[in-house]
């Protein structure tokens, strides 16, 4: 076995160890710690398909901050109200059976049907030069200048919201 | 092209051992004598009152999205950053104008949560 091949079994069965735990815990907290370590196993196998940049951004972005956003909207709901909210709606278990099967075919169509296979051989005999950072920066800010700029006014209207959201009792 | 992690994977596989070895060595060696009063709820002193999981209050949460908004606002600076000089040589102040355009409709959104008073903790 290469190098690859060892390191792919090794972030990819943390990654599927730590998503199994985290739907299986009770206690939403250690799930969402365990989520982290699957972001983190999610971070290695970007590594090796050679997407260093995505690899550091699931580091810094999901890992760091949006967990930590998680860990304090679970502090916010109070877990017994969970509790009763589930246990008088029975039928919410199937609305997440339903949806986690029409998740899953999707993206079992876009990989083995829906993506032309010479595309994916192209593209990752490419991948070496296309994850560095210097490729990410040139293609940004040239061939998506205004993608990027409207990149901006999205994350000015998601602090407008989360302000108005959660600033309208203080006033 | 991974080969050139292999530092990165040394330090992650010695932090990991790092904690589990400390966690599990004071685990093993580490002397249990537990009586009734040492395995109840330590709070400062004080006899503990109601839950441990009470619900914070919804300033964390503004703190923790603010928080991810200009973290994101960060991770465009990087790339911007290692490219600046080759890409500003090829098309000049475009690039720096595109960037400084991008910081200021941030500093939009914080000058409104400067005035709305979302950095004040009352």
């Amino acid at each position: 076995m290469t190098l690859e091949t060892v390191l792919f079994w090794i972030f990819g069965g943390l990654a599927v160890v730590a998503a199994i735990a985290t739907i299986t815990r009770k206690n939403p907290v250690i799930s969402a710690l365990f989520l982290i370590l699957n972001f983190g196993g999610l971070a290695g196998l970007y590594l090796l398909l050679n997407a260093q940049f995505i690899a550091v951004v699931q580091i810094i972005v999901y890992a760091g901050a949006i967990m930590v956003l998680f860990l304090f909207v679970i502090m916010l709901l109070r877990p017994d109200d969970e509790k009763s909210f589930f246990a008088e709606n029975k039928q919410i278990k199937w609305t997440g059976i339903a949806i986690g099967t029409f998740l899953f075919a999707q993206l079992a169509y876009v990989i083995f049907v829906g993506v032309p296979k010479q595309s994916i051989v192209r593209d990752a005999q490419r991948s070496v030069e296309i994850g560095t950072i210097e490729s990410i920066g040139r293609a940004l800010f040239t061939q998506f200048l205004v993608p990027f700029e409207a990149i901006a006014f999205v994350l000015l209207a998601a602090t407008i919201g989360a302000l108005v959201l959660a600033k309208k009792k203080f006033d | 092209m991974i080969e050139n992690y292999i530092p990165v994977f040394v330090v992650l596989g010695f932090a990991i051992l790092f904690a589990l070895a400390t966690v599990f060595s004071s685990e093993i060696f580490g002397p249990k004598r537990p009586t009734k009063e040492k395995l109840s709820t330590y709070e400062s002193g004080v006899k503990p009152i109601g839950s441990a999981n009470e619900r914070v209050s919804i300033k964390y949460y503004l703190v923790a999205m603010l928080f991810i908004i200009f973290d994101l606002e960060v991770i465009f600076v990087y790339p911007w950053a290692v490219t600046f000089t080759k890409l500003f040589s090829e098309f000049g102040m475009v690039i720096f104008t595109s960037m400084m355009v991008f910081l200021v409709v941030f500093e939009i959104g914080y000058l409104y949560a400067y005035k709305k008073g979302a950095f004040k903790w009352d």
